[in-house]
């Protein structure tokens, strides 16, 4: 037992559980806990001051130095508001869901590798709240219960527009997870371990290593996308589409409860750009100058850099592109996105194999592509011609030469 | 191609927003310009010995179309006269949940005895507190409106008060243009007169634009002025957004 133990954490691995390695374990936790709510202060602060700029606004600045205790004093606001349930809710599920949405955001978070390890009174530690040997299908599970949160927040209000907002979030994230999990087999191959500490090893060793250029360009633009639309962000966010159904999901939500899934989006946002970082940038990878004891602070520095840059980058497709509609957001996911990871993770395979594999994969995935290409648009006709269910907008569904035979019938008559 | 270059086009428009200077202010502790005819709250002007101009006509309170000014005359004491002439105004009070700011009155006014400022910056905890009185309304013995400790008066913001009557020149005729129209308006200068009101306007000091020049594009070809057409415009433009580029980086 405990050489398995050893295999998932070195820590366990070097003698009996001692109170020592239990402390350990308590603080790496509360430690990764504390840096990942701090982490959304900031990262809330971040995206509006960055979204102000980009929007030639000066942005919050009346708490704090640049306005950085503003999350702050709008939690507090939160807290002190009055919490209302609707009438029509269901009361359990509506209390239950913001504690579905929150805790998968803080279970990813947890699997994350933000730095090498470190040895504190003789023992190894890794900077990573835990190491499960399934490390990456945790991500896909607890992605999958956070659209249970969404969901039943949506269905358990007793109301039009989250329910409306509910039936969205479920079918977009089912739609963008085949997407999402497609890309991370094609890092799984590659790698050869679920464990989020392997797939960092193995990209340590240099920038040709890393799975962005490794797997080719196409797997990571295939999961920035398809992550984008998971998280509901902009311009995926038709779940919370302000213009349409209010404020989504969580237009009945009040009070401590609706920060609770603004914590967890945002909570979200950063685990997502760190799990980004970790599959396909080498995670805390990178170069380290040759100071004695300072060696350790640098991959998390690293690390920081490059989840950063990722935040960033929400924010600026946030501010940059217009949301999407929903059927154009379907049209990405099923016809584009999910054909295209999947014809890639297939050709990936076959270059794992040998040569000759991967170019027969590449010719067939090739073919198959070109056929579906002809299939969508014979399909896209087929939808623009008469036989097409719902009318086209802006167009008669039935033609003018055949509209004005029947009108003139009745004039006749 | 020239589709996906706009998409990322976008992207880099709001990068490059990052570097621009920002079009808000932090507003209370920062303040925009007033614009030159910015409607405020009325004073009532004096004369440079210091009697009252209004002569309690009551024409401010016949025109005022949401009847917010109530005006009582009264004649004036021989021994000490309030206004020079017959009557005073005895009670003025003007009603700022009613008012808005229409500035009739001020047309109306046959003594220019009533203008507005610039101020709007004053808000009020019960109603009777909006019902300015001739203590609040009258100016100072400088000729300033007085600095009511619930408005927000900044450094210079009393100091165009009486200026759009001057540069309007009443009953609209223009050739009154820089002529002190009633003798010596406590306090103010005369203004450059503005689009419109004569020959000699002078739009750079008093911030005006002609429509005609700014939106050229929204007019039929035959109507657009002779500079602004084909590449003469476009050299014109140019050497107008110069400067104001160059105005713009010195202010941030």
């Amino acid at each position: 037992m405990s050489a398995w133990f050893g295999s998932v954490d070195p820590l366990y691995g070097a003698g009996p559980l001692t109170l020592a390695i239990f402390l350990i374990v308590v603080i790496r936790l509360v430690a990764a806990f504390s840096v990942l709510m701090g982490a959304v202060i900031i990262m809330i602060w971040f995206e509006r001051k960055t979204i102000s700029d980009m929007q030639s606004r000066i942005g919050p600045q009346r708490w704090g130095p640049f306005g950085l205790l503003q999350t702050l004093a709008d939690g507090i606001k939160l807290i002190l508001k009055e919490d209302l349930i609707p009438a029509e809710a269901d009361r359990f599920v509506f209390k239950l869901a913001p504690y579905l949405v929150v805790l998968p955001a803080f279970i990813t978070f947890a699997i994350v590798p933000i730095g090498g390890t470190l040895t504190i009174a003789g023992h190894p530690v890794q900077l990573q709240a835990a190491n499960p040997p399934m490390g990456i299908l945790l991500l896909l599970a607890m992605s999958g219960i956070s659209v249970y949160g969404v969901m039943l927040a949506g269905w358990s209000s007793g109301s039009k527009y989250p329910l409306l907002s509910a039936v969205r979030a479920s079918a977009q994230m089912i739609s963008y997870e085949a997407a999402l999990g497609m890309t991370i087999v094609t890092i799984v191959l590659a790698t050869g371990s679920l464990s989020m500490h392997d797939i960092v090893a193995s990209q340590a060793h240099g920038i040709w290593h890393w799975n962005l250029i490794r797997l080719g360009v196409v797997p990571f633009v295939v999961f920035l996308i398809a992550i984008t639309a998971e998280l509901n962000r902009p311009p995926f966010d038709v779940v919370e589409a302000e213009s349409e159904l209010v404020g989504g999901f969580h237009t009945e939500y009040s009070s401590f409860r609706f920060a609770i899934f603004f914590l967890a989006e945002y909570m979200n946002t950063i685990t997502m750009s760190a799990i980004m970082v970790t599959l396909f940038f080498g995670g805390p990878a990178g170069w380290i100058p040759n100071i004695s004891h300072l060696r350790w602070v640098f991959p998390i520095l690293w690390f920081l850099a490059k989840t950063v840059v990722f935040a960033f980058c929400y924010v600026w497709f946030r501010a940059s592109l217009p949301r999407l509609r929903y059927d154009q957001l379907m049209d990405l996911g099923w016809k584009r996105l999910i054909p295209l990871s999947l014809g890639w993770m297939l050709v990936v395979a076959g270059f794992l194999i040998s040569r000759a594999w991967g170019f027969i994969m590449a010719t067939a995935v090739l073919v198959a592509w070109t056929m579906l290409t002809r299939a969508f648009e014979l399909g896209h006709r087929r939808e623009r011609g008469v036989a097409s269910v719902l009318p086209v907008v802006g167009e008669r569904p039935v033609p003018g030469e055949v509209l004005r035979a029947i009108t003139d019938a009745d004039e006749e008559e | 191609m020239a589709s996906s270059l706009n998409f990322f086009g976008g992207f880099k428009l709001t990068f490059l927003h990052l570097t621009r200077p920002r079009v808000t202010t932090s507003y209370p502790q920062a303040k925009r310009p007033k614009q030159p005819r910015q409607h405020g709250r009325h004073v009532l002007n004096r004369y440079e010995d210091g009697m009252e101009k209004c002569i309690g006509c009551e024409l401010c309170a016949g025109v005022c179309p949401v009847n917010c000014i109530y005006v009582r005359g009264l004649d004036n004491p021989p021994d000490h006269p309030v206004s020079p002439g017959e009557r005073y105004g005895y009670v003025y009070e003007i009603n700022y949940l009613r008012c808005i700011h229409c500035d009739l009155c001020v047309e109306a006014c046959p003594t220019q005895a009533i203008t507005e400022s610039k101020m709007f910056e004053f808000s009020f905890t019960n109603r009777a507190d909006a019902i300015y009185t001739k203590a609040e309304l009258l100016v100072d013995d400088q000729g300033f409106p007085q600095r009511l400790p619930w408005e927000d008066w900044r450094e210079g913001e009393a100091d165009m008060t009486g200026g759009w009557m001057r540069a309007t020149s009443p009953a609209g005729d223009a050739s009154f243009e820089g002529v002190v129209q009633w003798t010596a308006d406590l306090g103010f200068g005369v203004r450059a007169a503005e689009a419109g009101q004569s020959e000699n306007r002078d739009d750079v000091a008093t911030g005006s634009k002609q429509l005609r020049n700014v939106f050229p594009r929204h007019l039929q070809p035959e109507d657009v002025p002779l500079d602004q057409r084909g590449l003469q415009a476009k050299f014109n433009n140019a050497r107008k957004k110069m400067p104001r580029r160059r105005r713009s980086r010195d202010r941030s």
